[in-house]
């Protein structure tokens, strides 16, 4: 059996949690204050993900900007792929905060949306 | 063709091109940076000194007299930043004071007015801060402090309305003589003037070797600075000096124009002519040496350190005349502390040898005033409320922390030889002085300079040349 | 002259929750300014995820977070001006401003809540040594490029200061397509969130270098390199440590400073280890209807606990108008909070238990990372709470709750002392 030690980005606290993985799959997790370091240490184990937050360009708004996240969290390894396929995208003014820039961003059955009004 | 052709436009240059253009010649300055005082005078003590530091009957000490003299009609005459504050240079070792003595004796030869040895417990009324350890000083109620930004930009505004023309990123190659002539070879084509004022500050003997076999030496002597917030405005009230001994010369503590403290300057010779470098040992160096001046310096204030580079040449006098074998070629090297203070006094005299040989009349149209730029913070409210109803743009703060406007950084931009650059803003409004050391304001100037110039955000510089803000877009490169 | 029963100098988060509090507590008459050209202060530039947790349970990005305090201040109808800058602000509370629109006037307050966030510390402060050129930027102003402007202020990237905005920008500069080689800390652990190091540089591979600060910068006219050393434990640089990393940015986040030069000219003192006014649990300053809320007061690491205090502060600041500054409530005197071996400062200086809520939370900062160390609390010689922290850090802030039946049991009591006891 082994065990992995990780922080817990779950929220600013930073939780130091101790993993025991057994055959790829954890069977333990402590050193947790809530329900998200446990959630977060099985992930981070198996499928580490993360929420990207960048921005896209807007024509015809106040900034030449607009900020966007994914809506939920993606697999660790597609950030860049993300990232990419933000590169050319370009939406029109009005923008307004929740409204989708990009369906299924890179495959992974997440959406792409605005974060701020512009 | 050109009757003049000025090598650079630091204070010397841009004094000579301005008292030359009394005259009626044409004049062409020519300055390897992209904006007037971008070299020596950028970074100096900033003090109108009283004359009784340079040995007595030297140039350096007639010119630093007659150009502290002056310096109060000509800021009037040129609306820029000048007080007499008065100095103080402080004897620290009772054994030393027959320096302090010999310090005032030949302030008095010189002709320095109102010179007077105070006592420690005047002393301590007029600078509450000063050291324990001080036993007395030598008080000059006629020093003073100046903006040098504003006093050469001044300069070379004037200079501009009476017809004097400035060509920036413009670096001298050679030199030659054809015709009779002067042919100046720049990185933007060749110059040809009847006479040429070496004003070149630290390249002053690269110039002048170009042109005479007889050698000149200028050594750049670096030094470095530490510049106060104006929380602490007050600390001091006078420009506080060492007695130079054999303690070491010690640095200067002296209030600035606008406010701030400023503390410095080391000493470094060095080989680089761009060396504006500060160094660990430099800063370091300086808050030990001002804390033997004055106590309690709050070193937590300070909000910018920086580097500049004195002119020295090898006999520490000012060269100025024409060069021996080299007719019509004047030299104006050498210009080191109290160059600043003593600005006034050379333009006049580098004017006056070139009109001589030139035989030059005055120019009847020659416009001797200028007005420098609104300052909306010396209007009352009802003033200012006019003022922004009329441009709204002086009702919207670029700059926090010295609370400059857009109004006047437009203003800075669309000057004749305006302001080019986020430095260039600086040097004429303050924007990005302050505290935050331009944290905050950056972003709105880059815009606006963008707007006002008509380029793109990424083609503005910090200070003209490979100095780029911004170098590409998010994602480009991905 | 224009009156409002309460001025707030600051429309970000802190001045939003405040005005909101307000509102809610009856007072009608409220006024925002806020220099920039919208509400929401800097959180407008932090686009990243990981605000509101507290507040909202989910996790917003920055730009999420504002709007939706702007959402309840437009809701609750409080009025703002936008581009407007104080200029000044007079002990009788006098608030003069200025914005494009109406030009330069005064307004009359009752009561004024300074919320004006706070700035960066600038390479200068830092004495940083070397040249001069373009390329230096503090984080929140390459964060301000990027996020807002959409423009790479460089491409080979060294952080100095491993803060929360050094972190979160070497992400940032990372995933637009730049190339960050370093981040390099003064100190022996860093400044910023556990959290923030994991996902800010070991997901990108980014090294941290603790104990280690810039000695040289490079280049006449752009960034060329900077030189990193190892600096002892006084930390001073190490000679033959150094190391030169070719780059054509340096970016800085060695801390914030709260922005208090209108605070100082209206008289209001403060505590030199935050840079921010001494307050009671009212967050009052020494001036009689000053108030002061979020980073102005002391620099926090979570917009939630600024929305809160903020929150308190508006309430009191109400309270306040209402009673015309004397609270009936009040008959004992403050009661100084005195912070002692580890603690570096607690907000607030005071507590009035006739005047406070039922339950009130101490904030404080530590002066260097405990492992299991307890935070105690005493009233005189008692010891009344005894809280075990695996680990406690500079960077992140600490807090304890004082509950006001506490207080009752312990009548004339002359101080109360919080400090950290290592086990």
């Amino acid at each position: 059996m082994e065990a992995r030690e990780l922080i817990c980005i779950g929220c600013p606290m930073g939780c130091s949690l101790r993993a025991e993985i057994k055959e790829s799959q954890v069977i333990s997790v402590t050193g947790n204050t809530c329900r998200h370091g446990e959630e977060y240490a099985k992930k981070e184990v198996t499928n580490p993900t993360r929420i990207v937050t960048s921005s896209v360009k807007v024509e015809g708004g106040k900034l030449g900007v607009v900020s966007v996240k994914t809506r939920e969290d993606i697999p660790k390894e597609k950030i860049f792929a993300v990232i990419k396929e933000l590169k050319d995208v370009r939406v029109q003014a009005p923008v307004s905060i929740g409204d989708v820039i990009i369906k299924n961003v890179a495959g992974t059955g997440v959406d792409v949306v605005a974060t701020r009004n512009n | 063709m050109y009757d003049v052709i000025i090598i650079g436009a630091g204070i010397s240059g841009c004094a000579c091109a301005r008292e030359l253009s009394r005259y009626k010649l044409s004049i062409c300055v020519l300055e390897k940076e992209e904006d007037v005082c971008c070299g020596t005078t950028k970074a100096n003590s900033a003090i109108v000194h009283a004359g009784f530091d340079a040995a007595c009957g030297t140039l350096m000490a007639k010119l630093n007299v007659k150009g502290n003299q002056d310096m109060e009609e000509l800021s009037k005459e040129l609306d820029f930043s000048f007080k007499r504050n008065g100095s103080l240079v402080v004897c620290l070792h009772e054994e030393e004071m027959p320096d302090l003595e010999a310090l005032y004796q030949r302030g008095i030869q010189n002709g320095v007015k109102g010179l007077r040895m105070i006592d420690k417990a005047e002393l301590v009324k007029l600078e509450p801060h000063i050291s324990d350890d001080a036993v007395a000083a030598l008080y000059a109620p006629t020093s003073g402090i100046v903006c040098p930004f504003g006093m050469n930009i001044a300069y070379a505004e004037n200079a501009a309305a009476n017809g004097v023309q400035f060509q920036f990123e413009t670096e001298v190659a050679g030199i030659r003589r054809q015709d009779g002539n002067w042919i100046v070879k720049t990185n933007q084509g060749e110059f040809e003037g009847r006479f040429v004022v070496n004003a070149a500050g630290v390249y002053a003997d690269t110039i002048h070797n170009m042109v005479s076999t007889k050698k000149l030496h200028i050594t750049p002597r670096r030094g470095d600075y530490c510049l106060l917030d104006r929380s602490v405005e007050g600390f001091v009230t006078h420009t506080i000096f060492q007695l130079p001994g054999k303690y070491g010369k010690g640095v200067l503590v002296t209030p600035t124009i606008h406010g701030n403290t400023l503390v410095g300057p080391t000493a470094v010779d060095i080989e680089d002519r761009e060396g504006t470098n500060t160094t660990q040992e430099g800063l370091e160096e300086l808050l030990e040496k001002a804390g033997r001046t004055v106590k309690g310096l709050p070193i937590r204030q300070v909000i910018t350190s920086f580097a500049g580079l004195r002119a020295h040449e090898d006999g520490h006098e000012f060269v100025i005349g024409e060069v021996e074998g080299a007719e019509g070629f004047i030299d104006c090297a050498g210009i080191e502390s109290p160059g600043l203070t003593s600005a006034p006094a050379i333009g006049t005299m580098v004017a006056g040898i070139v009109k001589e040989l030139a035989h030059a009349e005055e120019n009847p149209d020659f416009i001797g005033t200028r007005k420098g730029m609104l300052d909306p913070k010396t209007l009352s409210m009802e003033e200012r409320t006019a003022l922004i109803k009329a441009k709204p743009a002086y009702g919207n703060i670029v700059c926090r922390c010295e609370m400059v406007s857009e109004g006047e950084v437009i203003d800075a931009i669309n000057r004749p030889l305006g302001a080019k650059s986020l430095d260039g803003v600086k040097r004429r409004t303050r924007a990005g002085m302050g505290r935050c050391q331009a944290g905050f304001c950056s972003p709105r100037t880059i815009e606006i300079l963008a707007r006002e110039r008509g380029v793109h955000p990424s083609e503005i510089t910090k200070s003209g040349k490979e100095s780029k803000i911004i170098v590409g877009v998010n994602k480009d490169a991905l | 002259m224009l009156h409002y029963d309460i001025v707030i100098v600051g429309g970000g988060p802190a001045g939003l929750a405040a005005a909101v509090s307000a509102k809610e507590h009856g007072v009608e008459s409220i006024l925002v300014l806020e220099r920039d050209q919208e509400l929401g202060g800097i959180l407008n530039q932090c686009i990243h995820n990981g605000f509101g947790l507290h507040t909202f349970q989910e996790e917003l990005t920055g730009p999420e977070y504002a709007g939706r305090f702007i959402e309840q201040a437009e809701k609750a109808q409080v009025a703002y001006k936008l581009n407007t800058m104080v200029l000044e602000i007079s002990k009788d509370k006098v608030v003069t401003v200025m914005n494009g629109k109406e030009g330069m006037f005064e307004i009359q307050a009752s009561a004024v809540i300074l919320a004006m966030g706070c700035r960066e510390r600038a390479r200068g402060a830092l004495n940083i040594p070397g040249y001069r050129p373009a390329g230096i930027y503090s984080a929140g102003t390459a964060q301000r490029l990027v996020n807002m402007e959409g423009f790479l202020p460089g491409r080979q990237v060294v952080i100095l200061g491993s803060g929360d905005i050094g972190l979160i920008m070497a992400r940032r500069m990372t995933l637009e397509g730049a190339k960050v080689h370093v981040v390099a800390e003064l100190l022996p652990y860093s400044g910023g969130l556990k959290r923030n190091l994991v996902q800010c540089l070991d997901d990108f591979n980014i090294p941290l270098k603790l104990s280690h600060t810039v000695v040289d910068i490079d280049g006449k006219d752009r960034v060329k390199g900077v030189t990193i050393a190892k600096v002892d434990e006084g930390r001073k640089p190490i000679s033959g440590t150094e190391t030169y990393y070719p780059c054509d940015t340096l970016l800085l986040s060695c801390g914030l400073i709260p922005e208090n030069e209108l605070s100082q000219s209206l008289g209001v003192e403060l505590n030199p280890v935050t840079s921010g006014p001494f307050v009671n649990e009212c967050f009052e300053t020494n001036v009689e209807g000053v108030f002061a809320c979020g980073n102005v007061l002391h620099v926090h690491d979570l917009v939630d606990f600024v929305s809160k205090e903020a929150a308190s502060a508006g309430k009191h600041a109400a309270a306040y108008v209402k009673y015309k500054g004397k609270h009936p409530a009040v008959v004992s005197k403050d009661i100084p909070i005195v912070p002692e071996s580890g603690v570096r400062y607690t907000v607030p200086k005071t507590i009035n238990p006739d005047r406070m809520d039922e339950k009130h939370t101490i904030r404080f900062r530590v002066d260097k990372v405990y492992k299991n160390c307890y935070i105690s609390v005493y009233l005189g010689k008692e010891r009344i709470i005894y809280k075990k922290r695996p680990i406690a850090a500079p960077g992140e802030m600490e807090e304890v709750i004082f509950h006001k039946e506490l207080f009752q049991a312990v009548p004339d009591l002359s101080k109360i002392t919080i400090k950290i006891e290592e086990a």
